[in-house]
């Protein structure tokens, strides 16, 4: 499988009146965490109430965009392959998502990675990842 | 207080068929209530006690009892995916501890491959209000590489390999093959199963389950009632159950909640592993088998996949026999839910009426281990101590 992996459209998110500022500011290139202003604490995904400590003082904050592949698999039963991976945020939580513009047997764990924002089949940009730039030695 | 010994399992039935095309949802639970019973030396008007799952039709279990005319002082509708039924037997065992009931049935049915073939399109587990699907589905999520993701990082911090993976699946043929009404009764070899389609990388076809129609049933009772019964009957010895999820984001795919479940339920059983002599362990795919095995203790994290390896998991020459009815990836996995099974061949096996060429010779201790839900997510894990009587 040496095709490049991003050409599926993914289906559109559903949020609720809880989650669609994550959304729009997917839609403006931003990936948001989660953040509360009890303890301190990161979380994904972004929510009203905190998973640390129940504190309802939570607000989303951007996120660098940068990680790490903790795991991932590429998806044979499929029109088009994808690969759906867990990526560990430079912020500490780890979020589901796509691996996109590279082949499937160049994904490796531990690879660094970067956030892009993929139209969906209709609705708000889903954030996805493809491999960080090298730069040039 | 402690379930230890305060209940009995007397009755157990598994539905025959894999494929039913002719029998409604309702019609398997009445199949195979009425089977339990029968098989406990019960009666309908016996029954104070009833279990089912959300998937029985109606509103929890109130159409069911309707159906079958039942009267019962104790009814539980709950659902924590397959391991749903594990949980019932250790909460038939609270009430009947408390007094609340004598005689409980759990029931669960499910008809996938006749709703696929009738034209019924799978229905989307959850509304999209549940929080967490927004951040999963686009990405498309299903169970297969959600288990696969678990796969994948076992593999990379432990060194398991595909043909350990494999090995799961060949044990699980291999008992297959002496069980008449399994699915697939075919022997398999860990290079077939390595020939078997990639579905999601690291599973292949072989690594997955099959979808099954049909369905069990279990009969729990009080020590009392058991005391007058003609069949054997086997005590529940000890409980766990527990439910780990993506924690906010700080994930760890490498163990499940079989470590909380079995730990609680080898305490209350006062047992520990070395001392089971069959175990059944939820085979939704190979890796799950691997990491549950880990987690309650057979053996230590990352030896998993060498455990099973070379025949570890069959009977008779292995290390530890498990799933010897053919488990859920060879035999039976009625509507994508493997613990009701589980739970029916441990008692099998401890009454000495497992298929002659599996059955585990005085076999006195059994485990049941189910899991609910998807070990790349969320998940609910159960397990059930049982001894012969
Ligand atoms: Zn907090």
């Amino acid at each position: 499988m040496t095709d490049r992996l991003g050409d599926r459209i993914p289906a559109a998110p559903e949020p609720t009146v809880e989650t669609v500022g994550y959304w729009q500011a997917a839609d403006s290139h931003r990936l948001m965490i989660g953040r509360c202003r009890t303890c301190g604490e990161a979380h994904f995904y972004p929510r009203a109430r905190c998973p640390r400590c129940l504190s309802a003082d939570t607000v989303l904050e951007q996120a660098e965009g940068a990680g790490t592949v903790y795991s991932y698999s590429i998806m044979r039963r499929a029109k088009v392959p994808y690969a759906i991976a867990y990526v560990t945020l430079s912020e500490g939580p780890t979020m589901m998502t796509n691996i996109v513009g590279c082949a499937a047997d160049d994904i490796r764990i531990g690879m660094p990675v970067s956030v892009v924002f993929v139209e969906s089949d209709g609705g708000h940009r889903v954030p996805m990842f493809e491999p960080a730039v090298i730069v040039a030695e | 207080m402690s379930i230890r010994n305060q209940a009995c399992i007397a009755g157990i039935y598994e539905h025959p068929t894999r494929n039913a095309k002719d029998i409604s949802l309702a019609a398997l639970h009445g199949d195979v209530i009425a089977g339990a019973l029968a098989d406990a030396g019960l009666g309908k008007d016996d029954v104070d006690g009833f279990f089912c799952d959300s998937d029985a039709p109606g509103l929890g279990a109130l159409s069911m009892l309707d159906y079958l005319g039942l009267s019962v002082r104790h009814v539980e509708a709950s659902e924590s995916g397959g391991a749903t039924y594990l949980s019932q037997v250790a909460h038939a065992a609270e009430a009947i501890a408390a007094g609340k009931m004598k005689v409980a049935v759990i029931s669960m049915a499910g008809r996938p491959r006749a709703d696929a073939a009738a034209g019924g399109v799978a229905p989307r587990p959850f509304p999209p209000s549940t929080p967490d699907l927004q951040f999963e589905l686009p990405y498309g999520a299903e169970l297969v590489n959600e288990y696969a993701l678990a796969a994948m990082r076992h593999m990379h911090d432990f060194g398991t390999t595909a043909e350990q993976l494999a090995w799961v699946k060949v044990a699980a043929s291999h008992h297959a093959q002496h069980n008449p009404h399994a699915m697939l009764p075919k022997v398999v070899t860990v290079e077939e199963v390595l020939g078997s389609p990639m579905i999601a990388d690291p599973l292949h076809r072989m690594d997955c389950c099959i979808v099954s129609d049909g369905g069990g049933a279990i009969v729990v009772v009080s020590p009392d009632i058991a005391a007058g019964l003609k069949r054997p009957v086997v005590k529940v010895l000890g409980h766990g159950e527990a439910v780990k999820h993506q924690n906010g984001g700080r994930i760890d795919l490498t163990f499940s909640a079989a470590a909380f479940s079995g730990a609680d339920a080898f305490a209350e059983a006062g047992i520990v592993p070395s001392d089971i002599d069959y175990a059944s362990i939820y085979d939704s795919f190979t890796i799950t088998v691997i990491t549950q095995l880990e987690d309650l203790g057979f053996c230590a994290k990352g030896q998993g996949g060498r455990f099973v390896a070379d025949g570890g998991l069959i009977s008779g020459v292995g290390r530890l026999p498990v799933n010897t009815d053919g488990g859920g990836l060879c035999n039976n996995h009625p509507g994508y839910r493997g613990g009701m099974t589980k739970i029916i061949e441990a008692v099998r096996q401890l009454r000495g009426e497992a298929a002659p060429q599996v059955q585990v010779k005085d076999c006195r201790l059994a485990l049941a281990q189910a899991m609910g839900g998807s070990l790349g997510t969320r998940h609910a894990a159960a397990t059930l101590i049982l001894e012969r009587h």
